[in-house]
């Protein structure tokens, strides 16, 4: 998980709870997938109760980011290639 | 024709929260004792700080074997380069169920739940999957939780 610092990320939620952050996600993005825990975004594996909900917004992605001491934060990052890549994950039963 | 094959002793991980709640440390050296005596090999996984907890008021490694990075713990067994017989996830906080539920998915280890801290009993009430869970009420004073523990024996399972 050590590329997040790397990124050019915008934090949407910050010290959330894991429950917080689905409900954001289901709340603001239409369009998202659900994925098990371990499951990889970028170079990070997903940490949660499952179903994990990863939001899709165009060309940015928002995902879940846990850390001890922190708790949840939910971060936003644009990137084309990775959006693409999990829009082509969709089982079509969670996303619109 | 005997086997030869050596037999490999079971393993255990013990994924650490953060070590703000003080009785963390001084259980995890327990359980880490009591772990090595029957015979099962402990590795932690934590992060910077509850590591180095450890490895400070252990070091010449008497109950101390291997310690990793808590991320570099959740890739190796997420891409089944690694898993363990038994974890054991230490949780006060939300972010300590998030990472249970994702080892009770990643991993095929049996999965123990040590619960602790202020709020103990709130978080017990959100573990919803399959675990054995040994709480107490315990934020400085580590006994409770031992005794909660030495009830379970999670070693000798």
């Amino acid at each position: 998980m050590g590329c997040v610092e790397e990124m050019n990320y915008e934090i949407l939620l910050r010290d959330a709870s894991f429950k917080e952050s689905r409900a954001y996600i289901k709340e603001h993005f239409p369009e998202y997938i659900d994925v098990q825990p371990g499951f990889k975004v970028f170079d990070i594996h997903v940490i949660g109760i499952p179903p994990i909900a990863i939001g899709l917004d165009h060309d940015f992605v928002i995902f879940p980011y846990t850390k001890p001491c922190h708790g949840t934060f939910l971060l936003r990052v644009e990137d084309t290639e990775e959006a693409a890549r999990l829009r082509a994950t969709k089982s079509g039963k969670s996303a619109k | 024709m005997p086997d030869d094959t050596p037999v490999q002793p079971a393993t255990a991980l013990l994924v650490l929260g953060c070590p703000q709640v003080p009785v963390q440390t001084s259980i995890a050296l327990y359980l880490i004792s009591r772990l090595k005596k029957a015979g099962l090999v402990p590795v932690v996984a934590g992060n910077k700080a509850a590591n180095t907890l450890l490895v400070i008021a252990d070091p010449d490694r008497h109950y101390l074997g291997e310690v990793m990075d808590l991320d570099r713990a959740v890739a190796l067994i997420s891409e089944k380069k690694r898993d363990f017989d038994r974890c054991f996830v230490f949780i006060h906080n939300d972010a300590g169920i998030s990472y249970a539920a994702t080892m009770g998915v990643i991993s095929k280890a049996k999965l123990f739940t040590l619960v602790y801290g202020e709020h103990s009993d709130d978080l017990v009430q959100q573990i919803e999957f399959p675990c054995t869970t040994i709480a107490a009420k315990a934020v400085h004073n580590p006994l409770p939780l031992k005794k909660a523990l030495d009830e379970v024996k999670p070693w000798a399972v």
